[in-house]
């Protein structure tokens, strides 16, 4: 094998290790399962997010509004419909990627600050759908009166809904799909003209590369993954409401991303991880949490624009 | 045979006529040099040959058939490819993986999530004969933002002749080059003119090159098309030596 095929496999374990042990590992550090499937979940959007920032670079500020679709999907869908929580999942993934695909279509036309300040106004809009909508969505509340339910696989049944760990677990294999698909759309010859637009989009055109088709495509996977992600944190919680859709959420999964490094494929896992245990720690210090975590920001954004990993590489090759 | 016919092309911003009426007919297989000073509307007449402005006026024809009104796309699907003043290429990507996106996009793979193992063999082939063709082999895993100002525009080239183009359009190709690059660049415009009898219009401020390479040469002055004709009868034109060649020496 050849030494950067080695390397890669390597690294790969390296993650997967240290996520399959995180509930273990972390417990003496204040972590417990369920802080686990949240840094995991958050990671997973952030990382879906990046499949725009990192590897298309167009910045959407919206994405909030297909996580928060994928949850509300999942949440009503557990509510009304299905005692399965896969079928729920799936039914928040197709919520988040039809209305990215139709959303998508109006912006993709965009670029930069455009397309960021369109895509801010769609998490606002399914903001005020669910914070109005009291019959469906619970409004100001939360949409509640749902739980995730056990998993049946042949002959066992994973109580997922009472076993922290095992929902844990649930979310790995969840987080092994999706990131699999993701990794393998770009190393595609798709995920290659993708890297094209973000290099040099001008370039990409006068090769005769259909920029728009590329990106709304980009898009749609992106909004696809991050909904997953969504229908995760309604089972996580057993609830959802209305803040998931706001600029807020949308500017955490920013953060991360860009913290841990947007152009590395796990750095958002990384940022997830720096983001909710910052939050943790700094929540318990001061009741403005949100300052300290904005100024650590801005330094990494000034003095480390690659983020943790970008910085923890070069280290490598230098 | 003509190529590439030009009708009364007109570019208009605001109140300044960059390129005002210039017919132009290429023929195949010839290597046209544009030159002119600076500000003349070169890159502008490029521009609207490659789709990348719509003329105020006029119209363009390849291969007999009018493309004034296509997409950059629909003008690279008919054959045609550029490079441009300003070195556009991907630069945080190596040699290798710029031509692989060209190669990939040329054999119609780019919305592929996956491809087989006799189109890897193909695009693996054609970025070999790519980097070859361009002098570019023991740079191949280089990154092309760290690799020298001309060997940057050799990637361009070589990316443009990746999606094997029957009208190549280079602005400016030795622009900011040294003698040795300049004689590199210029000696592969040469063979790929003679050995693919591909269709070249380039512009091109060094005389020495453009004196070597041209078939015949257009000389562009404030947008309009000053004189015509081999590099013989250019030099001699007293007309361009008024406007151009006298105050370049
Ligand atoms: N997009 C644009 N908007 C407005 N004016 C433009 C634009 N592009 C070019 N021009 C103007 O049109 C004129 C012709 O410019 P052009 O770039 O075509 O010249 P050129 O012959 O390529 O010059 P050079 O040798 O410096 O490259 C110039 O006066 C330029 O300022
Ligand atoms: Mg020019």
């Amino acid at each position: 094998m050849a030494p950067a095929a080695r390397m890669r496999l390597l690294k790969l374990a390296v993650i997967w290790v240290v996520l399959l042990t995180a509930p273990y590992w972390s417990a003496p550090i204040g972590g417990y399962p369920a802080l686990c499937s949240r840094v995991v979940i958050l990671g997973m959007a952030a990382m879906a997010f990046n499949l725009l920032l990192g590897f298309t670079g167009i910045m959407s500020f919206g994405h909030a509004a297909f996580f928060g679709l994928g949850a509300y999907g999942a949440g009503l869908a557990l509510k009304f419909a299905t005692s399965s929580t896969i079928l729920a999942i799936i039914a928040g993934v197709l919520l988040g990627t039809i209305a990215g695909a139709l959303l998508g279509a109006l912006v993709v036309r965009r670029r930069g600050v455009y397309f960021a300040m369109v895509t801010i106004a769609f998490g606002q809009i399914f903001y005020f759908i669910a914070f109005r909508w009291n019959t469906l969505t619970g409004g100001d509340d939360g949409l509640r009166g749902f739980a995730r339910q056990p998993v049946g696989i042949g002959r066992w049944l994973l109580d997922i809904q009472h076993n922290d760990i095992l929902f844990y677990d649930f979310v790995l294999v969840v987080l092994a799909v999706v990131a699999g698909l993701m990794g393998l759309l770009l190393q595609s010859p798709f995920g290659r003209t993708l890297l094209a637009i973000r290099e040099n989009e001008r370039r990409a055109r006068f090769l005769g590369i259909a920029v728009d088709l590329h990106i709304w495509l980009a898009f749609v996977a992106s909004c696809l993954f991050v909904a997953c992600a969504g229908a995760l944190y309604a089972c996580l919680n057993n609830f959802a409401d209305p803040t998931l859709f706001n600029y807020n959420m949308s500017g955490t999964i920013v953060i991360m991303a860009v913290l841990g490094g947007f152009r590395a494929f796990w750095g958002p896992m990384l940022g997830a991880a720096v983001f909710v245990v910052m939050q943790d720690y700094l929540s318990s210090m001061m009741q403005n949490w949100m300052w300290a975590v904005g100024l650590i920001f801005m330094a990494v954004v000034l003095f480390f624009p690659r983020g943790i990993l970008g910085v923890l590489r070069r280290r490598a090759s230098a | 045979m003509t190529f590439l016919a030009i009708r009364a092309l007109r570019k208009q911003f605001g109140s300044l006529v960059a390129v005002n009426n210039v017919s132009m007919e290429v023929a195949a297989g010839e290597c046209r040099a544009i030159i002119g000073p600076n500000g003349a509307g070169k890159t502008t007449f490029f521009n609207m040959i490659s789709g990348y402005f719509r003329p105020s006026a006029g119209e363009i024809e390849l291969d007999g058939q009018p493309i004034t009104q296509l997409s950059v796309r629909g003008r690279v699907a008919r054959g045609m490819a550029r490079t441009f003043q300003i070195t556009e290429v991907f630069p945080e990507l190596s040699v290798r993986e710029n031509l692989r996106i060209a190669a990939e996009v040329q054999q119609g793979l780019s919305l592929r999530p996956w491809v087989g193992r006799a189109a890897r063999a193909r695009v693996e082939a054609a970025i070999e004969a790519s980097m070859a063709r361009a002098g570019l082999v023991e740079k191949a895993d280089r990154l092309v933002g760290e690799l020298a100002h001309g060997d940057q525009r050799a990637v361009e080239i070589a990316t443009a002749l990746a999606l094997q183009p029957r009208l190549l359009l280079l602005d400016e190709p030795t622009a900011g080059m040294g003698e040795q690059e300049t004689y590199q660049v210029a000696a592969l415009i040469r063979r790929l003119h003679r050995d693919h009898a591909l269709t070249i219009v380039l512009i091109e401020h060094d005389m020495r090159v453009v004196f070597n390479l041209a078939d015949r040469i257009s000389v562009l002055d404030q947008g309009r098309l000053l004189a015509e004709g081999t590099p013989q009868q250019i030099a001699d034109d007293p007309a361009v030596q008024a406007a151009y060649l006298g105050d370049a020496e």
